[in-house]
């Protein structure tokens, strides 16, 4: 079957010691591919603990993980990249400061790009600029910049491109414009948008942004203490307002979702 | 001596040391990891290539102490990697093991000459001197000069030069194939490239173990050249090794993979210039390794002083009226 599994799966962190905390409760999902679901819920609900059970940055007590057919819950994290790409609040993150954006871009296309003696080639090359320019960033002349010279915005947009260069499966995006100003979060996300629709790519999408939540994508699923409490999508989700959602939650959680780092509107 | 054969030999010496120093670089600058392996595998290099070389390979012994260095490396990068061991443990535990097997090779004694009985042709047993890179070479040029007095020392400069360079030339250009770029980018950002599904882990150790290679090598040129191998003689070595890097920085700058592996060639040839300059003034020989490392507290040191002053000068700056 196509699109991504989630079948039970449940973590414990520091099992056994008296700080054990229940990450992920029995968490089952089904993303058909081509979904693009958005994630809420409040701080320590499990969310980024989810996308590390589908990155393989851990083994979990118990559950399956099924990507476009094959069973990848005991693959290592590095061989599930070749499918996955993921995208964090930190900028830095996904980016190597001391290299050229062109060696970047090199290294993120390792996955797809034919055999060659030399990382950097001319044909790879000539494909890196087309995408760079189509970022509209002025970044297609700054090929041999070191990385870490560019700002976080502009470093956040690169990431972009490494993340979905190798057309993976899925993409996986914690909060990716959370650390970015207003103007430059809402360029990233534009970006982020035309590269999904261009492409077509199964994604998962954290953020804290309830109306970004509901507007974006097409079906939205809200965490609470490592469980999904609320799934909406379709004509259900399209008529949901922010309160009717909040509203929604309490019934299913039983307490209020709003934290202090929820954007309401 | 007049100046100009005291510099020859410096730079000789610094040809020897170069390998070493590329392989210091390459652990501390292009994989960002403390590596105390080089103490060891300096004298593993050396060990291995003093073996070899009398059983009569002196060329073999060169690749065995490059193997060697190597071998240490794939240790001390599985310690890191697979067992998650601290890469500063991971390096002293693979160079005290070390020890152990490089005593071995030795015989069990603390140091090895490049020679071996042999009966002359009056029926006497003689210890004759094992054939080396060195001894080949200038014999090569004085069969090509036809100066019968060709000064050795600038034999050694000029067959380990060539050496260097053909190494630092490899190394300039598996820098940027698809395997060196990695091991680029797992020193600059491991994350980056485990998401990019390239095995961090393989990379690290590749990186582990080609610094070591060299630094083994290294070790090997240096038992050709003085004739004998010596269990002691990698204690302070990393140091050496780091002041070499540094300096090689203050001249060349830092930017760049193939600007480094220029600096750290250059920072070696330097570093020995300084050392015969110190010999010159009745520098005892034991002294070395505290010049080395106060050479590295120096320069280590500059950016921080440099800052310090930078901003009490902004400061008064900013009080006068
Ligand atoms: N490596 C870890 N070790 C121990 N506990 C962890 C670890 N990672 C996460 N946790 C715990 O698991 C819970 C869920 O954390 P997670 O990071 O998934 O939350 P989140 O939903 O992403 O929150 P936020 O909105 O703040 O990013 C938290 O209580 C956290 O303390
Ligand atoms: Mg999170």
């Amino acid at each position: 079957m196509k699109g991504l599994s989630l079948i039970g799966l449940r973590k414990t962190f520091e099992k056994g010691t008296p700080n054990a905390k229940l990450a992920l409760d029995d968490v089952s999902l089904e993303v058909a591919p081509g979904d693009f679901i958005t994630v809420l819920g409040s701080n320590g609900a499990g969310k980024s603990t989810l996308f590390n059970a589908i990155l393989g940055k851990f083994r979990l007590d118990r559950g399956r993980i099924i990507l476009d057919g094959e069973d990848i819950t005991r693959l290592p994290d590095h061989r599930r990249a070749l499918n996955i790409g993921c995208l964090y609040q930190d900028p830095l993150r996904g980016t190597a400061p001391n290299m050229t954006i062109e060696e970047n871009l090199a290294l993120a296309y390792t996955r797809k790009a034919s055999r060659s003696f030399f990382a950097v080639n001319r044909k790879d090359s000539a494909y890196f600029r087309e995408l760079l320019r189509r970022l509209d960033l002025g970044l297609e002349d700054r090929m041999k910049t070191k990385m870490g010279l560019l700002s976080g915005g502009q470093r956040q947009a690169a990431s972009l491109l490494m993340a979905t260069i190798a057309e993976p499966k899925l993409l996986l995006l914690d909060e990716h414009t959370a650390a970015l100003d207003p103007a430059t979060a809402e360029k990233v996300l534009a970006l982020t948008r035309r590269i999904i629709a261009e492409r077509s790519i199964t994604c998962l999408m954290i953020t804290h942004n309830m109306q970004c939540a509901l507007e974006l994508g097409s079906r939205t699923i809200v965490m609470d203490s490592g469980r999904i409490v609320l799934d909406v999508a379709g004509q259900e989700r399209a008529k949901l307002t922010v309160p009717q959602l909040l509203e929604r939650f309490r019934e299913n959680a039983g307490r209020d979702l709003a934290t202090d780092r929820m954007l309401l509107g | 001596m007049n100046i100009l054969s005291l510099l020859v030999s410096a730079l000789g010496q610094g040809m020897i040391y170069a390998p070493m120093a590329l392989g210091v670089f390459i652990a501390f600058r292009v994989l960002n990891t403390p590596d105390l392996t080089i103490d060891g595998s300096f004298v593993a290099g050396m060990c291995a290539c003093a073996v070899v070389t009398i059983a009569g390979h002196p060329y073999l012994a060169l690749l065995c102490g490059l193997a060697v260095g190597a071998l240490a490396g794939l240790v001390t990068g599985l310690l890191q990697t697979r067992l998650r061991i601290n890469p500063i443990l991971s390096g002293i535990l693979t160079m005290t093991g070390l020890y152990t097997i490089n005593f071995m090779a030795l015989g069990g004694q603390s140091n090895l000459y490049l020679q071996r009985a042999a009966v002359n042709s009056a029926g006497v047993e003689t210890q004759v001197a094992s054939d080396t890179l060195y001894k080949a070479f200038r014999a090569f040029m004085v069969s090509l000069t036809g100066n019968r007095r060709f000064d050795n020392n600038l034999s050694i400069l000029i067959v380990t030069g060539l050496i260097v360079a053909a190494v630092a030339a490899v190394l300039a250009v598996f820098f940027f194939t698809r395997t060196g770029m990695a091991i680029r980018a797992t020193g600059d950002n491991e994350e980056m490239v485990r998401s990019s599904s390239i095995d961090a882990d393989r990379s690290r150790i590749q990186g582990i173990m080609l610094s070591n290679a060299l630094v083994g090598l290294s070790g090997a040129l240096l038992c050709e050249q003085q004739r004998y191998a010596d269990l002691n003689f990698g204690s302070g070595m990393l140091v050496v090794g780091l002041a070499s890097v540094i300096i090689g920085q203050v001249f060349f700058g830092q930017r760049g993979i193939t600007l480094g592996i220029i600096s750290a060639v250059a920072g070696s040839l330097v570093y020995r210039i300084i050392l015969q300059v110190a010999y010159r003034v009745d520098m005892p020989s034991y002294a070395v390794k505290l010049l080395s490392a106060v050479i590295v507290v120096v320069a280590l040191s500059i950016p921080l002083l440099r800052k310090r002053f930078a901003e009490r000068r902004a400061e008064r700056e900013e009080a006068e009226p």
